[in-house]
């Protein structure tokens, strides 16, 4: 606990130095830079420290505010989602300094630096405060710091929009959250007094306004639409911060909950299994339709916290119908995958921060060819890619395979559950098949063939000192996905309280005889290589020339005429068109000297109009209506309307 | 579970004999034309040939559009050591069957990206169609496991397969039947067959896995002929695993029935070739949303009454 301490107190003393030596850019960017890595690692060693002994690590500070207490705690649970925040934090702040260093923001480093520690310190705080007043305190501080990191180029107009849309569901949710512990604690503001209704009746309302409160910070379809808004406005390193673990937090909120709580009703996990195919489909689909890099990536985080979702469904369900494996499974695949996203969702943000940094746009049809200049970004945007897609070797594979197993557990373990996990074994397909088509794509159209359009000036790689926390992340995707066995006693450890085992008996090893696919996977490896030298091996002292691409004959073919982002998707998006909304305008070809045709596909996302834009609009006019008949500058009314009030107060205060 | 070297076998017949699927299918498309057709082991004639050749890469390829051919044919080979053929699989594991799904799923990944290498708007087109059928043919694949495997109450391929016997034919023949129809669809969509592909066509608008390695030549291209018969080996051994229930003889013989099966299931493909033309591009999801349609239904019938609880 006191390395976890002294981590806050260098996060805060980095951040403090950074913000105070603004004007030396060069000095104030490194003290964020030097307080926020060490601030980790000092944290990262507290959660380890958790996670392999499996106590809990505690301290109490009293604080002269009402109903508050300094009342922080490091458990399994919290101890596994810092692990993550730590080193993606670490990651972050070593390639932000150097991100920011070449933008127009290069002067601003030491208030980045500040903001970040911030956010790192305040998402550290929620993980560990066990105190409602401190949670909340922790979570606006987290809300605050990510919003002027959203907004930190805010001479950009769609910047500054996305930063209110974040800031407005943002506080929407903690209005939900503040509903919800008021009533949970019944007057107490301590977790450890928190208990579960005695009634039935009463939980399952918990946990729909937790779901709403921390689904919200989340991103769960449809209340993600500050979502792919926020992320790609923010710089990159932040966005991998947001993506990869600060949406976490809302999972945490969630798994919390649940711990408090215990067993719901089963129609709780159907609700949240639902949730999970809605966040997925609807995710991964709006991702396939976007030209944006950053906010492609932003709707793949929403895809991937509804497969999270799918496993925090698949755990309940297993513990409303009594499987305890099923349960167990779940829950730890769904920790799995949080830990597993934020390494790889980390890493592809970073590698498109440096694509951002190699060509200063964020379109995707404007891409093209980057491998020869960046090979490095390029392997290892390959190499998230294959890892958020769920193929072997990498970490995505292991996580997502603990869900499916679960799943399949249930169907042939239960017949009442097996529909429902049915269900969520086909949606997880579909979803997995969505997410490879998305990202060949992205990977392809932003890597291979040739550029789509002349850049301002030629791209190169980013420096050696930026590659090593990208090259970090992608060796840690690959490392973890050959390792899992390794991992699954600390999954079991977290996943055992919330399926309701009693960690005092001895765990059942479920997870880790789960995961025996690893002689398959060195199989394979052991294949690729050689394969790999038998064709080096053929092809020896051959003829190896080299020529143009297979055009049919044409052999003048321009980078105009490969095939498109949006070409590539159209033929999923057009069946999903009903759902999607996609606008095309089309100026076709016309007559015998035609004028130059145009093609326009627009794919906005439904539920911002359908569900917030609209109605909030329609609130807005009546409120205004009934503001003008009550406002309306009578200076005796006004004085009429404090007296009414006085006398209310007065009576109900004499009743 | 106990390793036995005889295990190995399934994988060693299907290194040595998926070349002569093919074969076997153009054989059978040409008795129908009334043909002679090409001979039965042109598929190791065309490989061998493609070895001893030099390599022509397009101009705007990267080293991806080399290693993509190397992944496809080590991912489906190391798939082919999961799929049973007669007795247990030489790598067995409760969800075994999820790993191969995804390792096919990462050669089409490594496929598509090749394909994307060479800038052409062809292979785009044909990388762009694969992804798609494959997005809706996946559920399927899931649903008839899932039907499998509620039905035996066994979580590994190795396990269904053995628990596929007589008695459970007799007892669940619907959900077998409808498991086998929907696995065939499955196995003619994803081998690039007619009605969803068609192999032979040399127009590339019309065409989704040949037009993706149009570009690929030498050793490169033989790997990928070659891992294209393994993957139809991969799914006809997988079919005859299903409907050929597990008989109490000796070991040789099942391999013998293995054989036979894999032979009868080209046969019956190439029939299907002969008899059927190809559906328009956009008939095919609806094709796959069928299949996967009547998966559920197998999986209803499974449900009620299988050796589960």
């Amino acid at each position: 606990m006191n390395s976890f301490i002294l981590g806050l107190v260098l996060l805060l003393t980095g951040g403090l130095c950074a913000w105070g030596m603004r004007r030396f850019s060069l000095a104030a960017g490194w003290m964020g830079t030097a307080g926020a890595v060490l601030g980790s690692l000092m944290g990262l060693s507290a959660s380890f420290r958790v996670l392999i002994k499996g106590s809990i690590a505690r301290i109490t500070i009293p604080w002269p505010l009402p109903y508050a207490a300094i009342d922080l705690a490091i458990d399994p649970l919290s101890a596994f989602f810092m692990i993550p925040l730590f080193i993606l934090a670490t990651a972050a702040a070593l390639y932000g300094e150097l991100y920011l260093r070449d933008g127009a923001n290069k002067t601003r480093r030491g208030e980045a630096g500040f903001l970040i520690n911030m956010l790192v310190l305040s998402m550290a705080l929620v993980l560990a405060a066990r105190n409602t007043i401190l949670f909340l305190i922790s979570w606006e501080l987290m809300a605050l710091s990510s919003f002027a990191l959203v907004i930190f180029d805010d001479t950009d107009d769609s910047v500054r929009k996305a930063g209110w849309s974040y800031a407005i569901a943002s506080q929407a949710g903690t209005a939900f959250l503040l509903v919800f512990f008021i009533l949970l604690g019944r007057g107490s503001t301590s977790f450890s007094g928190f208990s579960a209704f005695p009634s039935t009746l009463w939980n399952p309302v918990f946990f729909v306004l937790a779901l709403i409160g921390f689904g919200t910070k989340a991103g769960f379809v449809p209340l993600h639409i500050w979502l792919p808004r926020a992320h790609p406005a923010a710089p990159s390193h932040v966005s991998a911060l947001m993506s990869g673990v600060m949406i976490k937090m809302g999972i945490y909120g969630i798994l919390r909950t649940l711990l408090i709580l215990g067993p719901l009703p089963a129609w709780c996990s159907w609700l949240m299994i639902l949730l999970g195919l809605s966040s997925g489909i609807l995710g991964i689909l709006f991702a396939l339709a976007q030209d944006d890099l950053k906010r492609m990536l932003a709707y793949s985080s929403v895809e991937n916290v509804g497969i999270i979702a799918l496993g925090i469904g698949l755990g309940m369900l297993g513990q409303s119908y009594g499987l305890l494996s099923v349960s167990l499974l779940g829950f730890g695949g769904a920790i799995f995958h949080v830990l597993n996203h934020a390494l790889f969702k980390g890493l592809l943000f970073l590698a498109a921060g440096n694509v951002l940094h190699a060509t200063h746009t964020r379109r995707l049809e404007k891409y093209g060819g980057l491998i020869n200049p960046l090979p490095w970004t390029a392997a290892s945007f390959l190499v998230g890619s294959a890892a958020i897609c769920g193929l072997p070797p990498f970490n995505g594979f292991a996580g997502e395979f603990l869900i499916y197993f679960g799943a399949f557990r249930a169907i042939v373990d239960s017949t009442a559950a097996a529909p429902v996990a049915l269900g969520l074994v086909v949606g997880l397909a579909f979803v997995g098949a969505l997410a490879l088509a998305c990202f060949a794509k992205t990977f392809s159209v932003v890597f291979l063939g040739h550029p789509r359009s002349p850049l301002p000036a030629p791209p190169c790689e980013a420096g050696q000192w930026m590659m090593a926390p990208v090259l970090f992340l992608a060796s840690a995707c690959l490392f973890i996905g050959v390792a899992a066995p390794g991992i699954a006693p600390f999954l079991t450890r977290v996943a055992a309280p919330l399926a309701g085992i009693d960690s005092a008996v001895e765990l059942p090893c479920t997870i880790r005889d789960s995961l025996s696919f690893i002689p398959a996977l060195a199989l394979l490896i052991a294949l690729v290589l050689i394969t790999t030298l038998a064709r080096a091996r053929i092809l020896h002292r051959r003829e190896i020339r080299s020529s143009e691409t297979w055009g049919c004959g044409y052999t003048a073919p321009s980078p105009r005429m490969q095939y498109t982002a949006s070409s590539f998707a159209s033929p999923i998006l057009r069946f999903f068109t009903a759902i999607l909304r996609t606008r095309e305008s089309v100026t076709p070809v016309q007559g015998p000297f035609p004028a130059p045709a145009r093609l326009e596909v627009e794919t906005s996302d439904v539920f911002e109009n359908m569900l917030f834009e609209s109605p909030a609009k329609s609130v807005a006019a009546r409120m205004n209506v009934f503001r003008k008949k009550v406002q309306h500058g009578h200076m005796n009314l006004y004085v009429l309307y404090i007296a009414i009030t006085l006398l209310a107060l007065l009576l109900w205060k004499l009743s | 579970m106990n390793f036995e070297v005889h295990y190995l076998m399934g994988p060693f017949l299907g290194i040595v004999f998926a070349p002569l699927l093919p074969g076997i299918i153009n054989k059978v498309k040409a008795f129908y034309a009334g043909r002679r057709g090409p001979p039965l082991l042109q598929l190791y004639f065309d490989l061998f040939k493609l070895l001893s050749k030099g390599a022509v890469y397009s101009s705007s390829t990267s080293w991806l559009f080399r290693a993509g051919p190397v992944i496809t044919f080590s991912t489906i080979l190391a798939a082919l050591f999961i799929i049973p053929f007669g007795s247990s699989a030489p790598i067995a594991f409760t969800g075994d069957l999820l790993l191969v799904f995804y390792l096919l799923g990462m050669a089409r990944f490594f496929t598509v990206i090749a394909a994307m290498d060479t800038g052409s708007s062809f292979e785009g087109m044909g990388a762009s169609r694969e992804v798609q059928f494959s997005a809706f043919a996946e559920p399927g694949l899931f649903i008839t496991f899932a039907a499998m495997a509620r039905l035996t109450g066994c979580l590994s391929l190795s396990d269904i397969f053995q628990s596929i016997t007589p008695e459970l034919w007799t007892a669940q023949a619907p959900a077998l039947v409808l498991g086998a129809v929907v696995l065939s669809i499955i196995l003619l969509a994803e081998n690039a067959r007619i009605p969803v592909d068609d192999p032979n066509t040399h127009l590339e608008l019309t065409m989704i896995h040949e037009v993706m390695v149009l570009d690929h030549g030498g050793p490169d291209f033989a790997l990928i002929l070659y891992s294209s018969a393994l993957k139809l080996w991969l799914f006809a051994s997988w079919l005859a695993g299903i409907v050929i229930p597990r008989f109490d003889t000796t070991i040789p013989a099942r391999y013998a029935a293995m054989f036979v099966g894999v032979i009868l299931a080209c046969i019956v493909t190439g029939t299907i070739e002969s008899i059927m033309a190809r559906l328009r591009l956009l008939r095919i999801p609806q094709l796959l949303i069928g299949a996967g349609t009547l998966g559920l239904v197998a999986f209803l019938l499974a449900c009620q009454g299988g050796v589960s609880p």
